[in-house]
Order: structure tokens, then C-alpha cells, then sequence
């Protein structure tokens, strides 16, 4: 090897193609269940809060019908937020303790990991989102005008981007601690402009512009949507494709962060 | 005598600062090789380079016959950190099957290589337990177990015996030289004199460059020094080692 000075070899760089080999990416994805089985206080919190939030909100609206406008956006935004701390600090923290250069010494793919990472949480999403729905539709009384299902599909994609987006985020944070306060930096501004404080079109130019680059707003959209009455709209199908495109563009970000050789 | 790593005209800086200093090296095959000097010397900057996870700003590093960093060597390098790199929140089996699946150990012969290597450490008995949960010692051999357990043929120890029980150390050494008699090659660092005289071959180091590098009866012999500790010093204190 000649001086290589200022860059990386392109032998050394793992191509973003590389295919996923599903043996590690299953081997990584059991393994971050396990370290979530030996924390059953995180799995409680990871199932429970967002329904416990679910039970606030009816009691603090205390109206039916205004649960249910509200409960498909919350349903949407409680994951998101969730999924995003958990993943900004166990990201962090495997950056910090060191397993991720010995990981990234051995021969696991990048995106052997992500995919690991994305299908572990991913499968939390689904129970966490599967416990929210389950409590609102049958306890808490909440009403959908269709089926159940793009609800549910849509919620799960939220979840993951907030996966994604913690993933990302986590490669900015130094310690867990500002991994934990990315989530008011990263998560609270869009909230407030998601469309649930107020309605998108009633904000200024300016506030508009910015909710129409963030992802949450559509998430919420195509919630709002679902509530409205329509199963699946091309609308829905809009919201989707730009979550989906969030998540992979957040992931592919992660991956770049991501580095085998380090200064 | 055939090789396991050699370097030339290795630089690495740093934020303007230079960590290895145009350093020059051969590491034997087969052998305990020990990278000896003091804290902030540059050990794990040359460590990491080996392993192929260190940015170096000029010059070559061979290992195993391959530009260091290079993916086919990945499965082949066993390394082990300074700091424990396991999962705190695993057991150590299930630390062990998951970076034994990442080596490419395959199915069958995963639970014999964890076997192997629990017993290789003495850490039986262990094997259910929460590392988070282990002492110091136990913490160390746990590390250590994820380095050797894919047999690689180098190992690349930063400080493996700091702050061990010396019956402890003892046997970790008799353990090392068993692996470099079965055909392995180990470099492994100290800041601890007294281990020197427990490798095969030595490098000194000191601020960044090398003050010598040979067997330690070569060391005592050249210098004149009644123990390796003076040698280092006499070598540390002589015209050509201080910088231009």
C-alpha cells in the first residue's frame, strides 16, 4: 500500500451495495434483542409508555370525537419519537464502548448491522404500535372509519424512521447525553410543525416551507388522512413514499457515518 | 525468519501532531512480540494501524502479506482493545456465539470454538453470567476470549495484563506462548517492564519512534544492562533517540 494520505483506499471501502448477508444481519438483530430481553425495565417502558400516553390524551381531551381526530396522529408520533431516543442512545453507546470498532475490525458489512439494528427495532415497533392500537380501539374507545391495517402500516414506518433517524443522529453525539438531548433538537421543532398544533396551511410561508422538508409532516398527513375516512388514498401512498425515502436516505447517512478507519 | 507484519516510512498524525514518527518494523511470525513504552507513546495508534482501523498519513503496512486494512485480513486478525469491548448487557456465551457468527465461524463449529476458548481463558462456569456483572480480571479474559476465538493467525493485544492477579498474568502468558508455538503470531503491548523479558522479541518505544527493537538478551547484551527496565532507560537517554 502506497501513502494514503488524506483518503481511504478503495479496497478498504465496504461499496454501500454490498449485498446484506442475512446470516450477520440476523445474528446482529438477535443479539440487540437479547441485550433488550437482559433490560426488562427498557422493554416495559419501550411497551408501555406509549400507551399510557394514549390513556393521557383520552382523559385530557375527554371528548370523544376529538380523540378521534387526535389518536391516529398520536399513534403515528409517539413511535416516531420513541424509537428515535432508544436508537440515538444505543447507537451512541456502541460507538462509545468501543464494540462498534471491533465490529467494524471484523468481517460484518455495514449494512449487515443497519439491516440488523433496523429488523430488531423494527419487530419492537410492531408490538409497541400493536399494544397502542389495541388499547385505543377496544379500551379507550377510539373509532376508525376503515379498516385497521394502513393505520398500523403506517405507524410501523413512522417507527422506523424515527429508527433511522436516531441512527443518523447518534453519529453527532459524543456521549449519551447529548444523544438524549438530540431528542428535543431533532424531534420537538417538528412536532410543532408536524400539522397537529396547528393545521399546515395555517402556518406562514416560511413555517410551511419548513414542514414540507420535514419528515413528520407526513407521517401526520397521511395519519390525518387515514382518519378522514379514506382506507388509501394516493395521498396515503404520497406520505409513504416520502417516509420510506426518509428512512433509506437517513439510513444510507448512517452508513456513511459509519467508518472502518477512524483518526 | 518469515514474517507477520513490516512497515515503512509509517507516519501518523493527528491534529497536527505526529503519533508515529516515520517508524520502521518487522514483526516475526510465530512469535510473542511485545510493544514496550510508556503511556501516550504511540502503542494503540501502531496497534490500530496493524489492525487496519487507524487513518495513517504516509507509508506502508504489510500484514499477513497484505496492505493492512485490507478485507480479507479482517476474519484473520484477532484484536483486543485497551478497554473491554463486549456487550455489558450479554451473557458471555451470547457474546461470544454473536462475534463468533461476525468472524464467520460457521454453525457447527461455533459452540466448540466457544468451548475452546472459555477453557483456553479459565473462565468456565461464567458462561450464563451478564458480563456487566463480571470483576475486572473476568472483564479482561472476556475480551480477550472474543480475540482468540476464530483462532486468528494475529493476534494484536493493547495491554491484555494491566491490572491482573500475577497467578493470573503468569498463566495468560504461558497461554500466549502456547498460541505462538501452535503457529500464531502475537504483538502484545505493555507499559510494565517487567514484562518484557516474558516476549520473544521486543520493541521499544518511546514519544512516537522506536529506541530498539530485539530479543531481550539482545537488549541487555548491547546495552550492558542488569535488567530490561535500564535498558530501556539507557537506550532512552542515548544521543540518537533524541529528537533532530
Amino acid at each position: 500500500m502506497t501513502a494514503v494520505a488524506g483518503g481511504t483506499p478503495a479496497s478498504v471501502r465496504a461499496p454501500l451495495t454490498a449485498p446484506v448477508r442475512w446470516r450477520l444481519t440476523w445474528a446482529t438483530a438477535h443479539r440487540v434483542l437479547s441485550q433488550l430481553r437482559h433490560d426488562p425495565r427498557t422493554v416495559v417502558m419501550l411497551i408501555a409508555v406509549p400507551s399510557l400516553l394514549m390513556v393521557l390524551l383520552r382523559y385530557v381531551l375527554d371528548n370523544p370525537v376529538a380523540l378521534n381526530r387526535f389518536a391516529p396522529e398520536f399513534i403515528g408520533v409517539f413511535p416516531f419519537i420513541i424509537m428515535f431516543i432508544v436508537t440515538a442512545v444505543t447507537t451512541q453507546r456502541e460507538r462509545a464502548r468501543g464494540t462498534l470498532e471491533r465490529l467494524m475490525a471484523m468481517p460484518l458489512g455495514k449494512l449487515d448491522l443497519l439491516a440488523g439494528y433496523a429488523i430488531a427495532f423494527g419487530l419492537v415497533a410492531c408490538v409497541q404500535v400493536g399494544v397502542v392500537l389495541l388499547i385505543s380501539l377496544t379500551w379507550l374507545g377510539v373509532q376508525l372509519p376503515g379498516s385497521v391495517v394502513p393505520l398500523l402500516v403506517v405507524a410501523v414506518l413512522d417507527a422506523l424512521l424515527g429508527m433511522s433517524l436516531g441512527l443518523f443522529a447518534s453519529a453527532f453525539a459524543r456521549t449519551e447525553f447529548q444523544a438524549v438531548q438530540f431528542m428535543p433538537a431533532f424531534v420537538l421543532p417538528q412536532a410543532l410543525l408536524c400539522g397537529i398544533v396547528v393545521a399546515r396551511d395555517q402556518m406562514s410561508d416560511l413555517l410551511r416551507w419548513l414542514s414540507d422538508v420535514l419528515p413528520l409532516s407526513y407521517a401526520v398527513d397521511a395519519m390525518q388522512q387515514i382518519s378522514a375516512g379514506a382506507s388509501w388514498s394516493g395521498a396515503v401512498t404520497r406520505d409513504v413514499g416520502v417516509i420510506l425515502g426518509f428512512t433509506v436516505a437517513a439510513l444510507a447517512g448512517g452508513a456513511l457515518t459509519l467508518r472502518r478507519r477512524t483518526h | 525468519m518469515p514474517l507477520a507484519a513490516q512497515a515503512s516510512d509509517l507516519v501518523v498524525r493527528r491534529q497536527g501532531h505526529v503519533i508515529l514518527d516515520r517508524l520502521a518494523f518487522t514483526i516475526p511470525r510465530g512469535r510473542v512480540t511485545g510493544l514496550l513504552g510508556p503511556s501516550g507513546c504511540g502503542k494503540t495508534t501502531l496497534m490500530r494501524t496493524l489492525v487496519g482501523v487507524q487513518v495513517i498519513s504516509a507509508g506502508r503496512v504489510e500484514v499477513l502479506g497484505l496492505p493492512a486494512g485490507d478485507p480479507r485480513l479482517r476474519p484473520r486478525i484477532g484484536y483486543a482493545t485497551q478497554d473491554p469491548a463486549v456487550y455489558s448487557d450479554l451473557t458471555l456465551a451470547e457474546n461470544l456465539r454473536y462475534f463468533g457468527t461476525v468472524l464467520g465461524l460457521p454453525r457447527g463449529r461455533l459452540a466448540d470454538a466457544i468451548a475452546r476458548t472459555v477453557a483456553t481463558l479459565d473462565l468456565g462456569g461464567l458462561e450464563h453470567r451478564v458480563v456487566g456483572t463480571f470483576s475486572g480480571g473476568q472483564l479482561a479474559r472476556a475480551d480477550l476470549a472474543v480475540a482468540l476465538l476464530a483462532q486468528p493467525d494475529l493476534l494484536v493485544l493493547d495491554e491484555p495484563t494491566v491490572g491482573l492477579d500475577p497467578v493470573l498474568r503468569r498463566d495468560l502468558w504461558a497461554t500466549f506462548h502456547r498460541l505462538a508455538a501452535g503457529g500464531a503470531t502475537l504483538l502484545v503491548s505493555s507499559h510494565v517492564m517487567d514484562e518484557a523479558a516474558r516476549c520473544d522479541h521486543l520493541l521499544f518505544m518511546r514519544e512516537g519512534r522506536f529506541l530498539a527493537a530485539a530479543s531481550p538478551d539482545e537488549m541487555l547484551a548491547t546495552t550492558g544492562a542488569a535488567s530490561l527496565e535500564s535498558a530501556f532507560l539507557a537506550l532512552a537517554s542515548r544521543p540518537q533517540a533524541a529528537r533532530p
